[in-house]
């Protein structure tokens, strides 16, 4: 185990720790994007580059995308409901 | 339940968890040095056989094809699945608010997201049509293609995916992919007598045209999972946007 990838899951750890500890889902969106970010440097650290770029995708594109959506959709039921 | 009783039944489960994490991590075998011989026979053979520089590609499209075939549908019956549960709502609803209506993105949002559509563009192309070659793949590529979108939306660029067509388009685009990678499987039942068999010229390995239907595999992917998605993100976006205060 290099530095490197001491570096990296130490990372992953702390990322992990504070979505857990986020409670907005808001934020939760930004900081899960951050662990799944940290998530992809380890894989690439741990020399797997095709899971990495899954990774990148799926955990910085995809993931806060349809949890943003989700957010926006839910508020705009519920500001519909209190008119 | 109390907190106290709550906090007792956390720690010990934690702990029941936690050792048995340990117990296990240390029965892996050491990093680098997987039990079985796949791991390291699977990368000579997709070089030697298939003519395929990733082999991590090689495997999921060629050896392993007829499993990436059941997930691409997967992939395109959740994406059916989410239309339709979208499309029903949309449909009940009254009129939304014209695009001209809305206020208008950050400056910083609109410049950066307006700069990035064209490169992630290529990049997407690039992930995609490389995928037998350096990392990447149809799936990666097809999920960078549909951010394209989310950064043109970012960009202040609120198209009317329902007036211009657009939406037919990424329907067809997924239908294309998805049907695409079944006639590859098919094709090899036809040209050689086996499902997924690779039935194209191998070629040189390393080149762009090469590893047979592998890349031709990746393409079709590419299309489809670009397509699927970005049809998820459309339809949300149509949703969640509709009754908007302007």
């Amino acid at each position: 185990v290099t530095a490197l990838q001491v570096v990296c899951l130490l990372a992953v750890a702390v990322a992990g720790t504070a979505t857990v500890f986020t409670r907005d889902p808001l934020r939760q969106a930004v900081s899960s994007g951050v662990l799944g970010l940290s998530l992809a440097v380890l894989f690439l650290a741990f020399g797997a580059p095709d899971v990495a770029l899954s990774q990148i995708v799926v955990a910085g594109v995809a993931v806060p995308v349809m949890v943003l959506l989700a957010l926006a959709k839910i508020r705009t039921d519920e500001r519909r409901r209190e008119e | 339940v109390t907190r106290r009783a709550r906090l007792v039944l956390v720690a010990g489960s934690l702990a029941a968890l936690g050792a048995l994490l340990v117990w296990a991590v240390g029965g892996l075998p050491d990093f680098g040095h997987p039990r079985g011989p796949y791991a390291d026979l699977a990368p000579m053979i997709m070089l030697d056989e298939r003519h395929v520089a990733n082999a991590v590609t090689g495997v999921t499209f060629d050896l392993r094809g007829f499993d990436t075939l059941g997930e691409e549908l997967i992939l395109f019956t959740a994406a059916c699945g989410c239309v339709a549960l979208l499309r029903l709502r949309r449909r009940e609803r009254g009129s939304d608010v014209p695009a001209h209506e809305r206020p208008l993105p950050s400056f910083a949002a609109r410049a950066v997201g307006g700069a990035l559509v064209g490169p992630v563009l290529v990049l997407a192309a690039y992930v995609v049509i490389h995928g037998h070659l350096t990392p990447g793949g149809g799936f990666s590529g097809g999920v960078i293609g549909a951010g394209a979108l989310v950064l043109a939306y970012a960009a202040g660029q609120r198209v009317r995916l329902r007036r211009v067509g657009s939406i037919a388009m990424l329907e067809t685009a997924e239908a294309i992919g998805a049907g695409g990678f079944a006639a590859l499987a098919l094709g090899g039942l036809l040209a050689v007598g086996a499902t997924m068999q690779n039935f194209l010229p191998l070629g040189t390995s390393g080149m762009l045209l090469s590893a047979g239907t592998i890349p031709v595999g990746n393409l079709a992917i590419g299309i489809e999972v670009a397509g699927a998605v970005a049809l998820i993100v459309a339809e949300f976006l149509e949703q969640a946007l509709l009754e908007e205060p302007s």
